[in-house]
């Protein structure tokens, strides 16, 4: 007896883990839940129930002893769609029978521990061709485009040097908004940019809650309202913080 | 020649935002090319019927649908495929405009712009409810192997 409701005890403690990591990386509500589901059946707990908001797991499971139940806190989230991908092929693994218990949570933890983010000049790199790009999409001219792209490259950079300093996410972006903004404007200014709405609607794109607001709606969809509806706050003061960020700077420029 | 600029830019666009999002290496030329094909739906779309909410609701559905199909092929979540391709749809542009307008105090364009930035929200939203119905049905079509 005592050694099942170890045994339990193990196999919860897997689905949290994998459930954790994967909520953490930006995954959808409803595939953590089904992801935290299938390991457990596949380990021969069929009837579990689970609630998963942004901020929390709660995780129980049923059998033949009393129900147990667990609760993880979520404190942080980011987007790394990479741990996503990891953790759904361990729970492909799992359910096909390859890996046991011990190797899952081994890899987990490892997966939990790594970091596994492109290096910042990449990432930096990639912002700023992508703010360039997005200047040429929405329908500016190539002359803006080296403006476009520094503006927002910079943008970037100093979202995530600001994010180490201040841990509130919405601060950063505004001040990260108000540096594109306020950039943009010296370029114009100086006669190197043109059009400063194009350069600044490219080089914001970065910093734009995509991911959070497809994810918002999926869940809403799913049935998942609280999750759902949190999410879409999340995006809703992330987009108002950067609206904000560039607003100062147009009306007191 | 712009059509050739599109695609370009939307193509590079798409595939360092699979970078920012921190996307498995081998997904981000895949991310790339599922970018610019939503682009190129929504750019031809919507110079050819000026309707920014239709040409957002195609583009969306074209995107949703392929990376499903996508997520089954490689056994990878969908999500990896869809968040890139979606992100040049978001009505930055007309939001960053709303917003000015409201700084200026010109309340009428601002709301104006606000109800439209709203309706591209809700149609990327509708491509993909939409989206997800399609390929329920399809499963639902194509006889299980067993």
């Amino acid at each position: 007896m005592g050694n099942q409701v170890e045994q339990t005890y193990d196999i919860m403690e897997v689905c949290l883990l994998a459930g954790k990591i994967m909520l953490q990386s930006g995954a959808e509500t409803y595939r953590v839940e089904d992801t935290m589901m299938r390991i457990a059946s596949s380990f021969g707990i069929v009837k579990t129930h689970s609630y998963v908001t942004p901020t929390g797991i709660i995780f129980s499971a049923e059998g033949d002893e009393p129900t147990k139940t667990k609760l993880i806190r979520i404190s942080e989230r980011s987007t790394d769609l990479k741990k996503v991908a990891l953790v759904n092929s361990i729970s492909r693994n799992i359910s096909s029978g390859t890996i046991n218990r011990k190797q899952a949570l081994e890899q987990l933890n490892e997966i939990d521990s790594m970091d596994l983010s492109f290096p910042l000049g990449t990432q930096v790199a990639a912002a700023t061709l992508a703010s360039g790009c997005f200047m040429i999409m929405f329908k500016g001219g190539w002359n803006d485009f080296i403006p476009a792209m520094i503006s927002g490259g910079l943008g970037y950079l100093s979202f995530v040097c600001f994010h180490r300093f201040i841990p509130i996410k919405f601060f950063s972006e505004f001040l990260a908004s108000f540096v594109i903004g306020l950039l943009s404007f010296i370029f114009v200014k100086m006669g190197v940019g043109h059009q400063l709405d194009k350069i600044i609607i490219g080089s914001v794109m970065t910093l734009v809650p995509g991911l959070l607001v497809t994810n918002a709606i999926r869940d809403l969809m799913a049935g998942h309202l609280v999750s759902g509806l949190s999410k879409g706050a999340e995006a809703f003061l992330t987009a108002f913080a950067i609206g904000a960020g560039i607003a100062v700077v147009v009306s007191f420029l | 020649m712009a059509i050739l600029a599109q695609l370009i830019t939307s193509f590079i666009a798409t595939g360092s935002f699979g970078i920012v999002f921190n996307a498995p290496k081998e997904t981000l030329v895949k991310c790339g090319l599922i970018g610019m094909g939503g682009w190129l739906v929504y750019y031809l779309l919507e110079g050819y019927t000026n309707n920014a909410v239709l040409a957002t609701l195609a583009a969306t559905v074209f995107i949703a649908v392929l990376s499903q199909e996508l997520a089954k092929f490689y056994k990878t979540p969908v999500i990896i495929f869809s968040v890139a391709g979606i992100i040049p749809l978001v009505p930055g542009g007309l939001a960053y405009d709303a917003m000015r307008n409201f700084v200026e105090n010109d309340y009428n364009t601002a709301l104006g712009l606000a109800a439209k930035v709203l309706m591209i929200a809700g149609s990327i939203a509708f491509g993909l409810v939409f989206s997800e119905v399609i390929n329920q049905v399809i499963r639902k079509l194509t006889p299980k192997k067993s």
